[in-house]
């Protein structure tokens, strides 16, 4: 193997790694501090155990997040190194304003949240949990700013051999980042609100646990889980929309769309003949992907022999089709789970609509709990399309992938570097697994701090010894 | 002064930040398994950087973010061609980050022991590299005309380079001893204190090897700086004898304050020797990266200025209170998070 594939192969491992655990920071930053809000106002000392067992499983996995994090910055100097030249000018800004404005911000305030509940004030401490949040937040705005930028690159010239910034706001408010970055967000909040549900539902499954407080945080995930679902279907609608129009290409190899239509059918299901650009057997859905792509039946949707056509006379020859069998195939997984997110989270709904106690439906429960995975499929397959789509580009129209590798690295110690990442990624996974089961399977600290003596309350009469 | 020479002034200011704050946190995880005999101690001894170890890292990221904005050329030469010190120093880093968070989650004393050798290994592994990368970067290294880096792993790994490394471990290790006798309390205390002498010798011995070793491996002690050093690396120097000093004395406050102005100082003194070069060819001054030709456009130079003069500050205030809030020493008798 060459020392293009394995950057590339590397960069999809620690990327989709990375991204396994930076949803869960950002959504569950926020609903614990939803939490600890709803503590500091009612002065419910429930809410404070909510807040501390999540809390835990909070930082649990903020540690991977952060620490793989490394990794993503330095990688594009050592693999990248070429891409690093030509997109510097630009693609740096937000990665030093992603490090200033946002890590400083989570990191000095989560650790003051950590060690800061018998120092500072309630609110204070409420004050820190909120700035890690709004912290988490940023960074992902800033790092979606060079991503959007990679898939549509604006605010620049080319001079000097390199892309030059000449309009920072428009860097910084790209209309491929305004779509994105809702959706990012949006899919964290689903991300954090089903596994917050998930585990709830497994302790709310046992006879003897906290119910009171399971039961609401129950309920609080799944109204966060829903408003991020219902949002990442409906951003995630239109990000499509203005993907037609900047990355038609992206769209037509998502669909599996061989030749312009108008009006263009969906497909349910493909099997393409990659060789040959055409179908083998396929169901469709006549003029829907007009509809989707432009709200009307009639529209004209693009089809990759068409671009790949109109993308010689302007770049010149060469293959400009992603590979359309992962992207067909990660575009549906993504919708498809997403989908079955929404459904079930609707149904959750309804049972507390309908004031049913809980645990009264175990089966329910059971598929709540493994539902957690849902989330993490839909996100990493999510990214998967959105980077392979864009291939074989790694600017999009300005400089493909292959341009961008470090050509000073030998292919050996890219493979070096992908097996050692690989390996001690695969044993931090199984050393973070088995925490987080461990904590998430823990009953929540008794309220020991409280004025009423824990163990008279009704709520915890059930909780076994800690 | 112009944007060029402003960057590489912020730069070198965020490196002396890392240093200074990661430096002692570095020399905690390297003291770990020396003065933390007990599971106790050991969570003492960790939990006096518990509240501050991850925002010092982000210095270094900031740093290298930093240095991809303001001088791309320089980024990918020095990322691409140190790479493996750069794997190994991830590796190490990934690992310390991680087992902070992990260690005190288990009761197993397997587990406990795992973590802590990682914190150690987390913290010896990036101080020793930081001192090698610094060390090739005086010393210059092979880069071509085209701005790429043509040597290999191996030819980092110099008897300059190493020494270097040498010495910024034992800098580091005299940092954070001095940082714990601040902060923690007995038994760790007692053996802390007990070790000062020799470990303030080592850094001493060792930092004065580094220099004169750099009188004759490279040309910023001749060239850049003179026989007369100047005043930044005298102050240096300086600054770690009094801190001995002070350190017989039992004036642990001023003796962080010198090993702290040590390690300013000696940052700013290598940043001093290098200007107006980031990165000198070994092969040919003329293919040497300079603050000129590996910077970005005017335009992004002063897009990252404003930035930096608005948020610089703002992180200084809270970072500092957080180090305010957080000022007791950690006693057996203290809450451990960690």
């Amino acid at each position: 193997m060459d020392a293009l594939l394995l950057a590339r192969l590397q960069f999809a491992i620690v990327t989709v790694y990375h991204f396994f655990f930076v949803p869960l920071t950002l959504g569950l930053s926020v609903l614990v501090a939803i939490m600890e809000t709803a503590y500091v106002r009612t002065g419910n000392e429930m809410y404070k155990r909510m807040t501390k067992f999540f809390g835990t499983l909070f930082l649990i996995n903020f540690a991977i997040g952060v620490a793989t994090g490394i990794v993503q910055e330095f990688q594009f100097g050592m693999n990248w190194s070429e891409y690093s030249r030509f997109v510097g000018d630009i693609f740096g800004v937000p990665l030093a304003i992603e490090a200033l404005l946002a890590f400083f911000m989570e990191s000095v305030f989560l650790g003051i949240w950590v060690f800061g509940w018998e120092k500072l004030s309630k609110k204070a401490h409420l004050a820190a949990i909120w700035l890690v949040a709004l912290g988490s937040n940023l960074s992902a705005f800033w790092i979606l700013v060079a991503n959007s930028w990679m898939q549509e690159p604006v605010g620049f010239h080319l001079q000097n051999g390199r892309a030059e910034m000449t309009d920072f706001l428009a860097v910084a408010t790209n209309t491929h980042l305004l779509h994105q970055f809702p959706h990012v967000i949006f899919s964290a909040m689903a991300t954090a609100g089903i596994t917050v549900v998930a585990v709830s539902a497994w302790h709310l499954l046992r006879k003897k646990t906290d119910h009171e407080l399971f039961t609401q945080s129950f309920k609080m995930g799944l109204i966060y889980a829903f408003i991020g679902a219902l949002l990442v279907g409906t951003s995630g609608h239109t990000q499509a929309q203005h993907m037609v129009e900047a990355q038609p290409m992206k769209m037509a190899a998502a669909e599996a769309l061989w030749d312009t239509e108008q009006p263009a059918a969906l497909s349910l299901f493909t099997i393409g003949d990659l060789a040959q650009t055409k179908d083998v057997f396929s169901i469709r859905m006549p003029t829907l992907l007009s509809f989707l792509s432009c709200n009307n039946f009639t529209c004209e949707v693009e089809g990759i022999n068409n671009l790949q056509a109109q993308y010689e006379q302007q770049y010149g020859p060469g293959d400009y089709v992603p590979p359309v069998f992962i992207s067909y195939w990660t575009f549906r997984l993504m919708v498809g789970i997403g989908s079955l997110m929404i459904a079930l989270l609707l149904y959750s709904l309804y049972l507390v609509w309908r004031k049913k106690p809980l645990p009264s439906h175990s089966k329910f429960l059971l598929i709540m709990v493994w539902a957690f995975a849902l989330p993490y499929l839909a996100n990493s397959f999510g990214w998967i399309f959105t980077e392979v789509g864009r291939q074989p580009w790694i600017v999009f129209g300005l400089m493909k992938t292959e341009q961008g590798v470090s050509n000073t690295v030998p292919a050996g110690t890219v493979l070096l570097s992908l097996i050692s990442y690989t390996l001690l990624y695969a044993a931090l996974m199984v050393a973070d697994a088995y925490l987080l089961v461990k904590y998430a399977r823990k009953d929540p600290e008794p309220a020991a701090d409280a004025e009423a003596p824990a163990l008279s309350s009704p709520s915890i009469t059930g909780v076994e010894g800690v | 002064m112009d944007l060029n020479t402003i960057w590489f002034i912020l730069i070198a200011v965020l490196f002396s930040g890392f240093f200074l704050l990661e430096g002692f946190d570095y020399g905690v995880g390297i003291l770990l398994p020396f003065l933390g005999k007990k599971d106790e101690d050991r969570r003492m001894i960790i939990n006096t950087i518990g509240p501050f170890w991850d925002g010092n890292e982000v210095w270094m990221l900031t740093a290298g973010g930093a240095m991809f904005a303001a001088f791309p050329e320089w980024y990918a030469t020095l990322f691409s061609g140190f790479y493996i010190a750069l794997l190994l120093m991830l590796l190490a880093l990934i690992t310390r980050a991680v087992a902070f968070e992990f260690r005190s989650k288990d009761d197993n004393p397997k587990w406990r022991k795992f973590w802590d050798w990682m914190i150690f290994i987390g913290s010896l592994v990036p101080a020793l590299l930081w001192g090698v990368a610094v060390g090739n970067l005086l010393r210059g290294v092979p880069i071509d005309a085209d701005m790429n880096f043509v040597g290999s792993f191996f030819g980092l790994l110099n008897p300059f380079a190493l020494l270097a490394g040498l010495a910024f471990v034992a800098v580091f290790t005299l940092h954070g001893l001095t940082f714990l006798l601040l902060k923690v309390g007995d038994p760790v205390l007692e053996r802390a204190k007990n070790i000062t002498t020799k470990v303030w010798l080592a850094a001493v011995v060792l930092l004065v090897l580094f220099v004169v070793y750099g009188y004759f491996a490279t040309d910023i002690f001749t060239k850049a700086l003179g026989p007369n050093p100047g005043s930044v690396a005298l102050i240096a120097a300086l600054a770690i004898l009094v801190a001995g000093w002070l350190l017989r004395e039992g004036r642990y406050g001023w003796a962080f304050a010198m090993t702290a102005v040590t390690v300013i100082f000696t940052t700013l003194t290598a940043f001093i020797g290098l200007f107006p070069l980031v990165m000198p060819s070994s092969l040919n001054p003329e293919w040497s990266l300079t603050i000129y030709n590996a910077s970005s456009s005017p335009y992004t130079l002063k897009v990252m200025t404003i930035v930096a003069v608005m948020f610089v500050p703002l992180v200084l205030i809270y970072q500092g209170w957080s180090y305010w809030k957080f000022r007791e020493r950690i006693t057996q008798e203290t809450h451990l998070e960690y």
